[in-house]
């Protein structure tokens, strides 16, 4: 299983994915400088990626908090949180581009 | 204004939950704190980012608010009378020929501490900015990301863009002093409270302002003054708005801030500390919680805790090298007890 991670500058990377595991987790956990400052609660929006068009109807409708989080960080028609995204069978190849917002500063 | 200085043993940059425990961990020695945090309550980020989530990895609370803990917190750490500095964004640390620290906020206040605990999670809480091109031009002369002074707006042409409740709030306050108030906001549901949003629909209906439905994608204006906006409505027509001044509310992001002007080691926006005393490069500058790292670093609020405990035992060596610190429980100690106020 995996998903196919678009990085800040636009190169692609396949990632190894584990059922059940959130995207940002996966993201975090091969070392891709995501923000996800709140660890997956639903609560700052720096996990937000844009799905790619033709994997969204594929994802569950946002609940009411993730909707929050995406009018605080100005989500588009594709974004999502990925902290709520959970891996499963569906989902393998899912494709995401992570979002500006999401992208850790350079230290 | 120039105020006093603040003298006291410690000052804690944070009022967190790790922060709020360590003075609970340095009051057991004897040692007095002021803490200063960006954010107007006590918490961070269990306080602004999720108040009302739970959580369930503190030892001893099955389950419980960020709002409670930091309660909690709080009323274990009184015993010492702590004194909160709000608002207050440390900016100038110094280390003084003595060992001792010098240290100045963004509000003017100035502090001369023993020992200095960093325990500032992610950084100072800071207004998220909406990725709208050449937005930089105009912050400060015609964007505002918080309102200090709400005389500054009276008769103003007012957009105000966002759904929580800095928006729904100042749409509503500055609504009766502006010359004209509009608000935007992506979709028609919000996350403020709603007795807010029927009072914003209440001044829509009395045509006291005006509430459109979409996203800014680009600003218009000469010399950081705007005239107007473009606005991507929700069904991908662009539509123009007139304003003079614009106030964008997306809440806060967390930034790292002044602490990297400190002079002290950093590694990827992270405190390098050791694993006993946990200190940073410079003797007497201690750094617990998120804001740190040490090999098999977990960021977890109990983790915090326990550096907290370990570092009061290193700052108080630090403070008073010929004290004599001897380990002692709050179970069968009577002068831990009197200190806590229980015996």
């Amino acid at each position: 299983m995996h998903i196919v991670l678009v990085d800040g500058h636009g190169a692609e990377h396949k990632l190894e994915a584990l059922e059940g595991w959130r995207v940002m987790e996966i993201i975090r956990d091969h070392g891709y400088p995501i923000v996800a400052e709140c660890g997956g609660a639903c609560a700052c929006g720096t996990c937000q990626v844009e799905v790619d068009p033709n994997w969204a109807a594929k994802l569950h409708e946002p609940r009411e908090d993730e909707l929050d989080m995406l009018d605080e960080n100005y989500g588009g028609e594709w974004s999502r949180l990925s902290c709520q995204i959970l891996m499963s069978e569906e989902l393998d190849g899912l494709r995401v581009r992570l979002a500006p917002i999401s992208v850790k500063e350079a230290a | 204004m120039t105020q006093e200085t603040i003298t006291t043993d410690v000052v804690i940059i944070g009022a967190g939950p790790v922060g709020l425990f360590a003075v609970f961990e340095l009051g057991l020695l004897d040692l007095k704190c002021h803490l200063v945090d960006i954010l107007d309550k006590p918490g961070g980020q269990c306080a602004e980012l999720y108040p009302e989530k739970p959580i369930y990895d503190i030892p001893g609370l099955p389950v419980v608010s960020g709002q409670e803990l930091t309660e909690r917190l709080m009323e274990q750490a009184a015993p010492f009378n702590p004194e909160y500095h709000y608002n207050e964004m440390v900016e100038e640390l110094r280390k003084n020929e003595d060992g001792s620290f010098h240290l100045k906020t963004d509000g003017g206040l100035t502090f001369h501490a023993k020992a200095v605990v960093i325990a500032a999670g992610g950084g100072s809480f800071q207004p998220k900015k909406p990725p709208i091109p050449g937005i930089e031009a105009y912050e400060g002369k015609s964007v505002f990301y918080s309102v200090k002074r709400m005389e500054d707006f009276r008769g103003k042409n007012i957009l105000i863009s966002g759904g929580g409740d800095s928006a729904l709030d100042w749409t509503i306050n500055l609504e009766p002093i502006a010359n004209s108030m509009q608000l935007i906001h992506r979709r028609d549901g919000f996350r403020a409270a709603p007795d807010s949003v029927n009072k914003m629909h209440a001044l829509v209906e009395e045509q006291k302002m005006k509430f459109h439905l979409g996203q800014i994608t680009e600003l218009h204006g000469d010399n950081g003054q705007l005239t107007g906006v473009s606005v991507k409505g929700n069904d991908g027509e662009i539509f123009q708005v007139e304003c003079d001044t614009l106030l964008p509310f997306f809440g806060l992001t967390m930034k790292l801030g002044p602490i990297a002007n400190w002079g002290i080691n950093l590694n990827e926006n992270l405190i390098p500390v050791d694993t006993e005393k946990f200190v940073t490069d410079a003797e007497g500058i201690y750094a617990i919680g998120d804001i740190n790292t040490y090999p098999g670093k977990l960021k977890l609020i109990l983790s915090g805790f326990h550096e907290a405990a370990l570092m009061a035992q290193a700052a108080k060596r630090y403070i008073d090298p010929e004290a004599k610190v001897t380990f002692q429980y709050t179970t069968s100690s009577t002068s831990l007890q009197k200190k806590l106020g229980v015996a």
